[in-house]
């Protein structure tokens, strides 16, 4: 069964070490993921992969997942990212 | 000429005694010109494309006089200026200014954060800057290898006669330690003030000083006190101090007559806490403490924990205060600080000294000058000074702080040579430098101290973070990293990475 949001959801801190993720209603079916990072530089792939990994293993689908990391762990991520979709639902 | 040191760095066991004299002790009836004016002054001074200017750093991020002298400077539309500073901070935005506009090609100094070091990085200054420890600064002036054409002391106070104190007016800041070669070796020395009064205690004499000049405001003492010197609140960090502490203690450092300093960063100030309560609570009285001197340090010095401070510069108002008022709390320079050659250098003498890293690598060598895109955000101050001195150099940092590990295979930058480093406390565990072989076995049987490898360190953090991405530099040579004993341990590239 597929996973589609019907309003905003909203998880993490933007303190150091954590991350805040936001996933918000599209229109289509499409999933964009954005990211932000202090790491991006050094992390940018890892990051990228957490968030989209976990999006699929939830099976979401027609989201805005927008990212702002703080230097957060990607188990951490993963965390914020899978309460972050289960609220939006 | 451009400052440009040559000899490549290598490991010396122990550096041979030299004497620099001090050629201003013997002007008796010298007269200190007072002038009403920058532009008398500049008149004065007759400084000239291609000089050498100096200052000193104790107002720290409250500092007005460069500012002051660099805007000057600018307007003079003088050209291919070095500037000889201790440190340069956040505040210094006309320095800068003047790199841009190519009226200043060189920066020397032992520290640079903010707007200047952000110029330097990307490349926009037209030679290399030197960066250098605050005891090879103090050799390289008084070996004459630098030479400052005119210094410029911010001076808290002078009197009429043109004596400095740096421990009264408004922006008292207590020791003038890292001023002192200057002073004596500069050309032409201008001290700037105030506050023109009668001292209660001469920090530099009228026999060094050229001019003086009374401004507005020389700076914000309030800006002394900042950005590194507070101590953490984070509970990782305070488990760091207190496994320090257990570590200085199983090493048989914590006893009657313990020297002992500590870096102003988070947890070198909680390890100075901890080490109080140790102290108190065994009894122990340890013989100074030195270097930048914190509220923390004197007040376990006022509880008798310390008979003696030696203090080349103050890291906030309590330790002002006590300087002025406490007879052992004594000012030194920077050359009785730390310059390698100087017989009774301070470093030498101590035991332990706590400090700070931004990486540290499978070598131990330390590096607190650059962030890992080659960025410049800080720089030696004392650290290579110190580690090199002490018996037992410990750094102290969490592993890992937001997804960057501070153990990584190979430092972007040498501040520090790993063959002066003895250990590294993290919250996952203490690692030991190789060659402390037999330490390391007894540690193991003997006490309860996690003991581990620096790999093993390294093999924690990617795994907790992932490999990260390296970051090559540019070509271009923006700073060549000066070792103590001035020979060049490293360099710095230009950055990749735009702000």
């Amino acid at each position: 069964m597929m996973n589609r949001p019907t309003k905003t959801g909203i998880a993490g801190t933007l303190e150091s070490n954590d991350c805040q993720v936001i996933v918000e209603p599209t229109k289509d079916e499409g999933l964009i993921i954005q990211i932000e990072s202090v790491v991006k530089a050094r992390f940018g792939k890892q990051i990228e992969t957490a968030v989209r990994d976990t999006c699929e293993q939830l099976n979401l689908i027609g989201a805005i997942v927008s990212v702002n990391d703080k230097g957060a762990l990607d188990f951490t991520i993963k965390a914020r990212v899978e309460t972050a979709v289960k609220r939006s639902l | 000429m451009k400052y440009e040191p040559k000899l490549p760095y290598q490991y010396i066991e122990s550096y041979e005694p030299r004497i620099y004299q001090e050629k201003k002790t013997s002007r008796v009836n010298h007269i200190v010109k007072k002038v009403e004016s920058l532009d008398e002054l500049f008149d004065r001074i007759g400084l000239q494309d291609g000089m050498t200017i100096s200052f000193h750093h104790h107002l720290r991020n409250g500092d007005a006089v460069m500012n002051l002298i660099l805007d000057e400077i600018i307007k003079r539309k003088l050209k291919d200026i070095t500037v000889a500073a201790s440190s340069v901070f956040p505040i210094h935005t006309s320095l800068a200014k003047a790199i841009e506009l190519g009226v200043v090609t060189q920066v020397v100094s032992a520290y640079m954060s903010g707007a200047v070091a952000d110029v330097v990085s990307e490349g926009k200054c037209l030679y290399p800057c030197v960066m250098q420890t605050h005891g090879g600064r103090a050799l390289s002036i008084e070996s004459g290898k630098l030479k400052i054409d005119v210094a410029f002391i911010a001076a808290p106070a002078l009197d009429e006669s043109g004596n400095i104190s740096g421990r009264q007016g408004k922006a008292a800041c207590g020791s003038l330690g890292y001023a002192i070669a200057d002073a004596h070796y500069a050309s032409t020395v201008v001290a700037i003030t105030d506050t023109i009064e009668p001292l209660f205690h001469i920090d530099i004499a009228r026999e060094c000083v050229d001019v003086m000049l009374q401004v507005d405001s020389i700076g914000d003492p309030r800006g002394i006190v900042s950005g590194t010197t507070r101590i953490t609140k984070d509970p990782v960090g305070l488990a760091i101090a207190k496994r320090t502490i257990e570590l200085m203690d199983a090493v048989g450092y914590i006893k009657d007559g313990l020297s002992f300093q500590t870096g102003a960063g988070g947890i070198s100030l909680a390890v100075a806490a901890q080490l109080h309560l140790k102290l108190r609570q065994n009894n122990i009285k340890g013989s100074f403490a030195s270097g930048g001197i914190t509220g923390y340090l004197v007040d376990m010095f006022e509880e008798g924990l310390f008979e003696k401070l030696y203090d080349v510069q103050c890291f906030d108002l309590s330790a002002v205060a006590s300087i002025v008022k406490n007879a052992n709390h004594q000012a030194i320079s920077a050359s009785q600080y730390g310059n390698p050659f100087n017989p009774k250098n301070m470093v030498d003498q101590l035991d332990v000294v706590i400090l700070g890293a931004s990486e540290i690598d499978l070598n131990f060598n330390v590096n607190v000058t650059t962030g890992f895109d080659h960025r410049i955000l800080g720089g030696s101050g004392g650290h290579a000074d110190t580690a090199y001195g002490s018996k037992f150099a410990i750094i102290v940092s969490k592993l890992v702080s937001s997804r960057i590990s501070v153990v990584v295979d190979r430092v972007t930058t040498i501040t520090t040579p790993g063959e002066t480093v003895d250990a590294l406390v993290t919250d996952y565990g203490i690692a030991l430098h190789p060659r402390h072989r037999e330490l390391i076995e007894q540690l193991k049987k003997t006490t309860r101290l996690p003991v581990v490898s620096m790999k093993e360190l390294l093999d924690t953090a990617n795994e907790l973070c992932g490999v990260p991405q390296t970051m090559l530099p540019k070509d271009k040579i923006v700073a060549l990293m000066e070792y103590r004993d001035l020979s060049v341990i490293d360099v710095i590239r230009q950055s990749e990475i735009p702000l």
